[in-house]
């Protein structure tokens, strides 16, 4: 078999079975986003374009892009800071440090969505233990997931504590990776720990930052489970994201063509605003490196 | 170092070290809990603050009232999981060489392009694939099967195969190959015998992010499974309802998570070792 013929032995089987599981799902919402299919009608008729002007005017699809975006920025930026913070506590010179390392890396192994529901019995009113610690500071107990301030900040907290694992460890392999010679001589100029960071390893570090934010947002775009279990999208909508306004159209109301329209909107406005997210990081980090 | 810093860095460590183990221990305390435990307001301490008792653990083997027969979703969850970790890292493996070492041209397509076509598949939102992967398996008789999990979850799974091996792939000199050529081997045999042999740290954390991944995932198998197959995070999570037995769900949880937190001490002795930078990147 020549090296020519035998390249497509490598790569071919895996295309062939990815795209045989994605395409059809694919095309298939495409098409019935064009169609009126519900509970009571399902079949793909041909209503033209009525789900995507429906759409336009659906404020509550909308509304649900804005928390997502609040959700996932805010969520994804304190794990970024915290990961990077965790990382530097524990790169050098620290006692146990590879115990802290295994135990920061925990959170990021359990289920979600399991862990979600214990993090659900911890924000209860009366019977969990945060309000206990709020009682303890003297404050009053706090309605956690019925206030929609709270309930947000709940489910932001469920997401730092599951995922900033992951930027931590993204971010030490990186400094692990890191040269020795620029920090020798940062400190042969006599450079502070703060100069150093600004100077010497923010900016080593920059293009692997860029790669874990840019994985984080693209998952934490989905946010669907942690949601569904921890406040099911209340009190009202108060927290209720693209990914779940989806999930009720489609898989509550069966509203099954809707849903696609709202699908594919939603993917291709993901599709999008990643790039571009992508790109405006890209040049805001690399540009400070080269300064 | 001042001591003040020395001081205020391990405070942070141990600040947050308690942030992560507080719903741990929450968990424990409460599985050891009967309804009585658990009404009067929260409670940590056994014997001293609330009588303990093994009702929550027993729980897990029985049906009904609280119960959840947590042996079968578990045996459910490993052999779903496993099967298409198993398969997306052979066929990952297997493309992510292809696209490191050879070129490929097909009109304005090149490597770089198929490598993000494989990756771009986690922008994918579950939810939008619920229901046409319903109507598939649905078509082809496999709803509710493992077989038809399988099959969703390598879709899922293979991009992150691909996403590290290449990465992976791209770090191992590419004389390894040009020698093993000399030598004679056809490409599939330099693959085999050189580079395999060479890639055990990819290969690790490659499998390792797919088990984690297939492990954790709730979406689909709550949208695609019923009765006879039932994954653990569905089972649990059916118990999250408006009287929820906490001692159970917390014992359960405690089961169902406790597989992979042995992950966390192979990846960190990866890490350490310095061999994660090629493996991530």
């Amino acid at each position: 078999m020549s090296a020519d013929r035998s390249k497509f032995v490598f790569v071919l089987p895996g295309l062939i079975v990815l795209v045989a599981i994605i395409l059809f799902p694919l095309l298939f919402t495409i098409r019935v986003s064009f169609s009126d299919w519900d509970v009571a009608r399902p079949g793909l008729d041909w209503i033209g374009a009525t789900n995507y002007l429906r759409l336009v005017h659906d404020t509550r699809f909308w509304e649900s892009f804005g928390r997502l975006a609040l959700m996932a920025v805010g969520s994804v930026l304190l794990q970024y800071m915290l990961g990077f913070g965790l990382a530097l506590l524990v790169w050098r010179e620290v006692r146990a440090r590879r115990f802290f390392r295994v135990l920061f890396l925990i959170p990021m192994m359990t289920t979600p969505v399991i862990m979600a529901v214990i993090w659900r019995t911890m924000f209860h009113e009366s019977l969990g233990p945060v309000n206990d610690l709020v009682r303890l500071l003297h404050f009053a107990p706090l309605p956690w997931l019925s206030q929609a301030g709270l309930a947000m900040m709940s489910i932001i907290t469920v997401e730092v504590w599951q995922w900033t694992p992951f930027m931590f460890l993204m971010l030490l392999a990186g400094l692990l990776s890191l040269p020795r010679e620029p920090f020798l001589a940062a400190a042969i100029d006599g450079a502070g720990p703060i100069r150093t960071f600004l100077r010497v390893t923010f900016p080593m570090m920059a293009p692997i930052s860029i790669g874990a934010i840019i994985i984080r947002l693209i998952e934490a775009s989905k946010i669907l489970d942690s949601v569904y279990v921890i406040t099911s999208g209340g009190p009202g909508t108060a927290t209720e994201t693209s990914s779940y306004y989806i999930f009720i159209r489609g898989l509550r109301d069966f509203q099954v063509g809707y849903a696609a329209a709202l699908s594919f909107t939603y993917l291709v406005i993901m599709a999008i605003s990643l790039t571009i997210i992508a790109k405006v990081l890209a040049r805001a980090m690399l540009v400070r490196d080269r300064a | 170092m001042s001591a003040l810093y020395r001081i205020l860095k391990y405070a942070a460590i141990l600040l947050w070290s308690a942030f992560v183990i507080a719903p741990f221990l929450w968990a424990l305390t409460t599985s050891f809990k009967t309804a009585n435990g658990i009404t009067g307001g929260p409670t940590y301490i056994p014997w001293l603050q609330y009588q303990p008792s093994l009702e929550g653990w027993r729980l897990l083997f029985r049906s009904g009232g609280g119960g959840i027969q947590i042996g079968g979703p578990y045996l459910d969850s490993l052999i779903v999981t496993i099967s298409a970790s198993l398969i997306s890292l052979v066929l990952g493996t297997l493309a992510a060489y292809g696209l490191s070492r050879f070129t490929f041209r097909a009109g304005f397509v090149r490597n770089a392009d198929i490598t993000f076509f494989f990756i771009s598949q986690r922008i994918m939102p579950p939810v939008v694939l619920a229901i046409p992967f319903f109507l598939m398996l649905q078509f082809l008789g496999l709803l509710d099967t493992k077989f038809g999990l399988i099959i969703v979850y390598i879709a899922l799974l293979m991009p992150i195969a691909v996403w590290v091996m290449v990465d992976f792939f791209n770090t191992v000199p590419r004389e390894l190959d040009e020698s093993a050529m000399l030598d004679g081997c056809s490409p599939f045999e330099t693959f085999w015998r050189v580079i395999l042999p060479n890639s055990k740290p990819g290969l690790v954390v490659a499998g390792l992010f797919c088990l984690i991944f297939g492990w954790n995932d709730f979406f689909f198998a709550f949208t695609l499974t019923f009765t006879q197959t039932q994954l653990l995070p569905v089972a649990i999570v059916a118990l999250n309802s408006s009287v929820t037995p906490w001692w159970s769900l917390s014992a359960a949880a405690l089961v169902s998570v406790a597989p992979l937190v042995a992950v966390a001490f192979v990846l960190e002795s990866y890490l350490s070792r310095g061999n994660l930078a090629g493996a991530i990147r």
